[in-house]
């Protein structure tokens, strides 16, 4: 089994957000940049199907030179090689583009993509990339066991979860539960050393016209003080609820 | 030309983010100068979207749509999208239509812009505002395809009614493969949903273990909330994942969130930032939810939660 996995390059969960050139570009100024942790935990669940089946597993990421070190690290957690395609990551569709001829050219079974990306959080590409390569596709994915060409898949929804069987080739978007937290991994020096001997090609880009396209950002406005409640008088939070914030 | 909007139902019953996507597209329709044509799949009682602003709705009925089927309901919005000639798809951010959006799009070939939070700011370029970097910001995004997708962050725009009649039309769309088959769900369906619910209640380890999580379920059940926990709560296996929300885990837009004994670390407070009305109740007065939130107790929680259930309690049956 050929698995791909598609590695975000985002900051940090911890990254205080700001903006430069008149609030059009993201202030990549002090930010530190990780693997998705969406993805982190689908290359942790491929290193699985790597060890236990016997799978290959290569790392994708569409980006420029800054993205390398994060391809280095998942090259680092386990990963065989990496590809970059060599283009500024902008609108979800023009990304899904770029990764269906990566999985065309590179005959992948499986692609396991995260559930989103936390920069732009929209969750497109998985899906775009199935739709445009034909595979079949489940989004939300906190489970996923591979026999064969059959594949059963656990997929997280609105109050509940669903198993769904499927068969490959198969692209979901994964998330926390395909392995938990306690199963990420963080490279070993070893792991650090080989992954420098590993392939990390970088391939040009197709030029597809992006649909979609971010003019200006905004930060949320400041928030007002906070106002306190006196802990041995409920009462008047339950009636600032109801009067004042109307929310009950 | 048209506004085209898919509206969700369970069982055949609207949910009701169905009735915002229609309000937020009846929006759209009237900057445009164009009218608003409903798509429902198996839903009843759907002359009711004309009171939000459907003049038309597209009535699919088949006994082979009952389960959701991403693959076959993006099918089916694309192909009365066609039939209809629309040039600006709405939907909702349901776990299901948010599945299915990504598929529609390349269908469509239509430029898609999730977690849409506002009308509009202009329909040519047309420019909408959707949220960024999980809620730490926006970003005003321009769609330059001719048909424009837009998934509608649920709670941001809310019901507005417009008291319209509407004319209804059965569609018989054909269904592809399916592809994926759903074997077993597992869902709790006496229980209020985070992405659905007004109002949520969630519980950090502030509340010291497990057994301690009656104090959520019963406040959450006076307001009919939903049942929420903080990352370190769900990592500890104290609440299952699927109630675990912040960056990493669900996002929540509800109207009202209640934190309890949760201090507010950016990542948590960056998934629940979409909520209306925050309440914070933690013994640290320096806990960083004091900053983010609208109203705050400092005390303890084993004193302060079975008081204020009460107190709602009593405020419920006064005002039922």
């Amino acid at each position: 089994m050929k698995i791909l996995v598609c590695i975000s390059h985002v900051p940090d969960t911890t990254s205080k957000i700001n903006f430069t050139d008149g609030d059009t570009k993201f202030d990549t100024n002090g930010v530190q940049f990780v693997i998705n942790p969406n993805d982190e935990f689908g290359l942790t669940r491929a290193m699985w199907f790597k060890e236990k089946q016997g799978a290959s597993v290569d790392v994708v990421n569409v980006g420029g030179p800054e993205t390398e070190p994060t391809l280095r690290k998942a090259l680092a957690i386990g990963a065989d090689a990496a590809i970059r395609v060599n283009t500024e990551a902008t609108d979800g569709f023009a990304v899904a583009k770029q990764l269906a001829k990566v999985v065309n050219d590179g005959a992948y079974d499986l692609v396991i993509a995260g559930r989103e990306s936390i920069d732009y959080n929209g969750g497109m590409v998985p899906g775009m990339l199935a739709s445009l390569i034909e595979a079949n596709f489940v989004a939300n994915c906190i489970g996923l066991e591979i026999e064969g060409t059959r594949a059963k898949v656990v997929r997280e929804i609105d109050g509940g979860k669903e198993t769904v069987s499927t068969s490959l080739p198969l692209v979901i978007g994964g998330q926390k539960g395909l392995v938990e937290e306690s199963d990420l991994r963080i490279p070993n020096m070893r792991g650090i050393m080989m992954a420098r001997k590993k392939p990390l090609n970088v391939i040009e880009p197709l030029d597809p016209s992006a649909e979609t396209n971010a003019t200006s950002f905004e930060k949320p406005a400041p928030k007002g003080a906070v106002k306190l409640v006196d802990a041995d008088n409920v009462d008047e939070l339950v009636s600032l609820l109801h009067n004042e914030a109307k929310v009950i | 030309m048209s506004v085209i909007v898919y509206t969700e139902s369970e069982k055949g019953k609207f949910k009701k983010a169905a009735f915002e996507v229609v309000s937020y597209a009846k929006a759209v329709a009237d900057q445009m100068g164009t009218s608003v044509t409903a798509v429902t799949i198996n839903a009843e009682n759907v002359e009711s979207l004309g009171n939000y602003g459907a003049s038309k709705v597209l009535s699919v009925n088949n006994a082979n749509l009952d389960t959701f089927n991403a693959k076959q309901y993006a099918s089916v919005i694309e192909q009365a999208t066609k039939q209809d000639g629309g040039n600006v798809v709405i939907v909702s951010s349901s776990a299901d239509s948010k599945y299915l959006a990504p598929l529609l799009a390349v269908g469509l070939e239509a430029g898609y812009v999730p977690n849409v939070v506002e009308a509009p700011s202009s329909v040519s370029p047309f420019t909408v505002k959707r949220t960024a970097f999980t809620n730490k910001a926006f970003a005003n995004t321009e769609i330059s395809t001719d048909v424009k997708l837009v998934g509608l962050s649920n709670n941001s725009f809310g019901l507005v009614e417009s008291g319209g009649s509407t004319s209804v039309e059965e569609f018989t769309p054909s269904i592809p493969d399916s592809g994926v088959s759903v074997e077993s769900v597992d869902k709790a369906t006496d229980k209020v949903s985070i992405a659905d619910a007004e109002i949520v209640v969630s519980g950090g380890r502030g509340l010291k273990g497990p057994e301690n999580w009656a104090l959520v379920e019963d406040l959450a059940e006076v307001l009919g909330a939903a049942t929420a926990c903080s990352k370190p709560v769900s990592d500890l296996g104290w609440r299952s994942h699927s109630e675990h929300v912040g960056q990493t885990g669900k996002p929540v837009a509800s109207n009202l969130y209640i934190a309890i004994g949760i201090s507010g670390a950016i990542q948590h407070l960056a998934g629940i930032n979409s909520s209306k009305v925050k309440v914070v109740i933690n013994t640290d007065p320096e806990a960083p939810f004091f900053k983010a939130a609208d109203y705050g107790i400092v005390g303890d929680a084993f004193e302060v939660i079975p008081k204020l259930t009460e107190k709602l309690k009593a405020f419920k049956a006064q005002n039922a």
